[in-house]
């Protein structure tokens, strides 16, 4: 009895917290996208240093949609590889997510030492509203919430 | 600007229409249009067609999306101004026929001499590292930046 009590108030604090740190979701709410995203490079790339941002809420789409992503990858798989390689590597691996509800995906994918060298997130440019006219953004944040 | 999409637009409503013709229809999402072996052959001409080619959200003039903005800035400050530009926004068999293409998700896409460059992140990468400097000059497109830093 008192540990499930002990274990539901730690989840709560813990959901607060990351509450903090993206769009406004439901108290204890998922975001499976961004989990997911999260995963799978993680899976893929072994990152030393990984950044998933769910930049939606910059863009013309409804509160609590997870559509447009920024990603900071440090890998050493990156080492030797060109941008377009490295990023192709990226896309590889968030191939459902991009082919489904992730409408856009800013990548950043530095070495290990370019990291260290320069380590600074790159912020991207102010929406012009593109997803309002984008008649297939229905279906994609459909996607996105099944 | 207007006067190489429609020239372009046309053609590839032409393509299209031929390859109604002689594909069976349904089967894969993309199966129609720019996906078929027609269509993409019809991309690897528009993509060949001018030295510099953006597949993009609006237009040069008016984009639509924050990202094919930044494209359009950064190829503006080289003093890049006269390159074919594409609307996705216009036509969606474009917009997906252009992703199988390049084998690239987004838009959106640059592709220099007929070489697939990458997206926005690539191309803002490039130019602040200096290589786009580089790769323009490879195309035999001097950059104004180089003038402005000699003006200095």
């Amino acid at each position: 009895m008192l540990s499930s009590v002990r274990s539901a108030s730690l989840t709560f604090a813990l959901s607060r917290q990351l509450s903090r740190f993206g769009p406004s979701m439901e108290p204890g709410g998922t975001r499976p996208v961004e989990s997911a995203i999260r995963t799978k490079l993680t899976q893929a790339l072994q990152p030393k240093h990984l950044e998933v941002l769910n930049e939606s809420h910059m863009h013309a789409v409804p509160p609590g949609s997870e559509s447009h992503f920024r990603v900071l990858v440090v890998s050493p798989h990156f080492d030797g590889l060109s941008l377009l390689q490295r990023h192709r590597l990226v896309n590889e691996a968030l191939k459902e997510e991009l082919s489904s509800c992730v409408h856009a995906l800013a990548i950043q994918a530095k070495t290990p030492q370019q990291w260290s060298s320069d380590p600074k997130l790159a912020k991207s440019p102010p929406c012009l509203g593109g997803s309002k006219h984008d008649n297939t953004m229905a279906e994609k944040l459909k996607a996105g919430q099944s | 600007m207007n006067s190489v999409f429609g020239a372009a637009a046309r053609s590839v409503r032409a393509l299209t229409a031929l390859s109604r013709l002689t594909q069976p229809g349904g089967g894969a999402a993309c199966s129609r249009l720019l996906c078929s072996a027609e269509g993409q052959k019809s991309l690897e001409e528009m993509v060949k067609k001018d030295k510099v080619v953006v597949f993009m959200k609006g237009t040069p003039a008016q984009p639509m999306c924050g990202f094919s903005n930044a494209v359009v800035q950064i190829l503006r400050m080289h003093g890049v101004d006269n390159y074919a530009a594409y609307n996705v926004l216009d036509d969606q068999d474009l917009r997906q026929g252009v992703k199988t293409f390049s084998n690239w998700p987004t838009i959106p896409q640059v592709f220099f001499n007929g070489e697939f460059v990458g997206g926005c992140d690539i191309l803002l990468q490039m130019h602040q590292s200096g290589d786009l400097v580089e790769e323009l000059e490879k195309l035999g497109i001097r950059s104004a930046l180089l003038d402005a830093e000699k003006e200095q």
